[in-house]
């Protein structure tokens, strides 16, 4: 009944492209960001912060870097546990080295830059090679990437099988001590990184990814170059992840080894995409909170139900519920959670009269 | 200098010989329904550790759940060998139900059955053969399983779909298995030789040394691709399945059964598991890396070609042989060009390796050349 757009008249360009056309989606977007910034900051616990929002954003930031790969220039990577190793090594590294410059804004750049530069090296094959062809060959980036962070000793300052740590944190003069700094550290970027990748996806280069995406020979023939248009495609992507994957070993776990970053935090991130939506970066947002809960609700659950359970036992049950999960969420939507939020918009749109 | 170089080859091939077993799993079912079925390395542990806890020893911790949920399975195929039965039956005369009677006597075969092997399974470990037996009808089993419950519904998606659904199976059939006959490692006694062989001792000082373990399951391998090549080529299903896997929509429409094919395909694969968990089992152990074989076989696969299931073999051939070789050789150049801490390249070396031959064949060795058109 108040979600309408009737009445809403545009009269110059620059309204009618705005991102969000319609006021009441403008309004729900800022007080999502309004209580993100204040209200959160007033109510939420330490481990409210650490276990669910920490992690929430932070991968939501690699789901929307891989969706820009996955989802809208339709090339298939496994490798985004090795580009967020490189992100977070990276970050490390200059860091550690040029201590004067301790100011993380510029140490996450760096990462990004650095997976960036690597994005584009493993995403030269994609021009010759195609489909599961090229998701197996990025296992190969994420299994080198790997074992160089555990092997190569200059990379890790010369640490026992590559853990490194960092401490005393600053972003222009501003300490980040508490989860509640790191949180809103975190938000900022996030904030900031899910504008640039909305503006990049709904432009010229987004379009042109979306081509390649479709159908590559066609895009070729209508005339995008598929070499440029695919690794602008890693680059960007690979920034978004490397960024990501300094934030992760900087502001969530702040020790950390290459393990962190293996194939596993692969598959989640691209489970993420999946579920939900390829080609949404709300998708993104929404398969991130999908994927961070649930194992936290499962492990959670016996406890409030009252059953006692050996730990062994519970991990692995975990496994077998969230792996159904899985794949009674492919059967139900296989186009993601996103493609639900605009079926509920679109009936809002009639509520309520459908007819 | 030759000597050892080609102990490390053999030995280098053998294990190739057992990742293209693994491989193979992967190239049938992708040949046949176009799924890139990820959750190869889960059945093969969940086939290890069903033979493994069959025919060992029990200790009384899990054996209820366990002895419950054997009796179960066993229900279940028998169940299915009934409703097949009286669906070909049902074909078969064209109309009509099938008889009722008959179908309830089953149905009291099946419980005695399923009965009768709990029953033996809690008296204690079961003889190697049986053992076997029972987890092939059980990969049969889990193959109608996840046709029924999850391909069926997700026909027609599109491949990247499919391959996060057998993801999520991959998942499920790890915990289910761990679950069910829990996380230790077991140990799978098929009576291999264990000494070390000396190959052509008067042409090398010493000889070559071989693991004679490596060598028996490289022949079953062997066998066994023969036996599914002479099932592909010659056999009324076999060609059935060649022809679903040219085309789909082809095949259907002149009168094969796609969802009866699927579920050969899948218990086929299942077999192969079977055959690969055994192997790997009594090699290693039975325990979760296990299931990790599988990201071992997928540069076979890709390097082999999705398609074709010669190129599986060579493929693994290849891998197997180039793996050991570069660890054994490459590893100390660059530890010491690099200043490396330790080895361990074999990790990523088959994969660079498989990247570098799909440069220049971007289908893999053998597999179908791809044609685009707009």
């Amino acid at each position: 009944m108040f979600y309408r757009e009737a009445g809403q008249f545009k009269t110059d360009y620059a309204a009618d492209q705005q991102i969000f056309p319609i006021l009441q989606d403008r309004l729900f977007v800022l007080a999502v960001i309004a209580v993100a910034f204040l209200a959160v900051p007033a109510l939420a616990s330490p481990y409210l912060y650490t276990e669910i929002l920490i992690p929430f954003l932070i991968l939501s930031l690699a789901a929307i870097g891989l969706n820009i790969l996955v989802g809208y220039c339709g090339q298939v990577s496994l490798g985004t546990g090795g580009f967020m190793a490189v992100g977070a090594y990276a970050a490390y590294n200059l860091w550690l080295r040029v201590p004067e410059l301790n100011n993380l804004i510029v140490v996450f750049l760096f990462g990004g830059l650095m997976a960036a530069a690597v994005g584009i090296l493993f995403g030269i094959p994609s021009l010759r090679i195609k489909g599961f062809y090229l998701a197996v060959a990025t296992l190969a980036s994420q299994f080198f990437l790997d074992w160089m962070f555990a092997r190569v000793k200059w990379l890790t300052n010369h640490t026992p099988s590559g853990s490194v740590a960092v401490g005393h944190l600053e972003v222009f003069g501003w300490h980040i001590d508490t989860p509640a700094d790191r949180y809103l550290l975190i938000l900022g970027i996030v904030v900031v990184a899910t504008v640039v990748a909305k503006n990049l996806v709904r432009g010229h280069i987004g379009r042109s990814w979306m081509a390649i995406r479709d159908m590559d020979i066609a895009a070729e023939i209508i005339g995008f170059r598929p070499l440029r248009t695919k690794l602008t495609a890693f680059a960007v992507s690979s920034f978004f992840i490397g960024v990501a994957g300094a934030m992760w070993g900087f502001l969530r776990l702040g020790s950390w080894e290459p393990l962190a970053f293996d194939i596993n935090r692969s598959f989640q991130i691209l489970f993420m995409v999946i579920i939900g939506g390829l080609g949404s970066l709300l998708g993104s947002f929404l398969g991130a909170a999908f994927i961070v809960l649930v194992p936290i609700v499962l492990n959670q659950l016996p406890g409030w139900l009252g059953v006692r359970m050996s730990t062994a036992l519970l991990s692995h049950l975990e496994f077998m519920v969230f792996g159904a999960m899985i794949v009674f969420f492919l059967i139900v939507e296989p186009h993601g959670l996103a493609r639900l939020w605009s079926v509920a918009k679109e009936k809002l749109r009639l509520w309520p009269f459908p007819h | 200098m030759l000597g050892p170089f080609l102990e490390t080859l053999i030995g280098g091939l053998l294990t190739g010989v057992l990742y293209s077993l693994v491989a193979l799993g992967f190239v049938l079912i992708f040949k046949a329904s176009g799924v890139f079925n990820f959750a190869q390395g889960a059945m093969v542990l969940f086939a290890a550790l069903t033979v493994a806890r069959l025919a060992g020893e029990i200790d009384n911790k899990e054996v209820h759940l366990a002895n419950f949920v054997v009796a179960a399975a066993i229900l279940g195929v028998a169940l299915a060998l009934v409703g097949w039965y009286c669906w070909r039956e049902y074909v078969a005369r064209g109309s009509g139900a099938p008889e009722r009677r008959k179908i309830q006597m089953l149905a009291a075969l099946g419980a005695i059955v399923g009965g009768g092997a709990a029953w033996l399974y809690g008296k204690g470990a079961w003889p190697m053969w049986l053992a076997i037996a029972a987890t092939a009808a059980i990969m049969g089993l889990l193959a109608y399983a996840i046709e029924r419950l999850v391909l069926r519904h997700l026909v027609n998606q599109e491949g990247i779909i499919l391959f996060m659904a057998t993801l999520g199976i991959a998942y499920f059939l790890d915990g289910f298995g761990q679950t069910l006959w829990g996380s230790d490692i077991y140990t799978i006694n098929l009576g291999l030789p264990k000494d070390p062989i000396f190959l052509l001792e008067g042409v090398f000082p010493g000889g070559l040394l071989v693991d004679p373990g490596d060598l028996v399951a490289a022949v079953i391998a062997a066998a066994l691709v023969v036996v599914l090549a002479i099932f592909f080529q010659t056999t009324r299903v076999g060609r059935a399945l060649r022809a679903v896997a040219d085309d789909h929509a082809a095949a259907q429409s002149v009168g094969i059964p796609l969802k009866t094919i699927w579920l050969i395909v899948w218990t086929v694969s299942g077999f192969v598991a079977l055959a690969a968990g055994l192997i790997w089992g009594a090699k290693l152990g039975v325990q979760f890396s296990i299931s990790l074989i599988a990201l071992k076989a997928l540069p076979v696969l890709i390097l082999g070609g999705f398609t074709s299931v010669p190129g599986a073999i060579v493929g693994g051939l290849i891998i197997g042989a180039g793996e050991k070789l570069s660890e054994v050789f490459l590893a100390p150049i660059l530890i010491r060009a690099f200043d490396l801490a330790g080895g361990g390249i074999e990790n990523w070396f088959a994969y660079v390796l498989a990247l570098v031959f799909l440069l220049f064949r971007p289908q893999g060795l053998f597999g179908e050349r791809i044609i685009e058109r707009v």
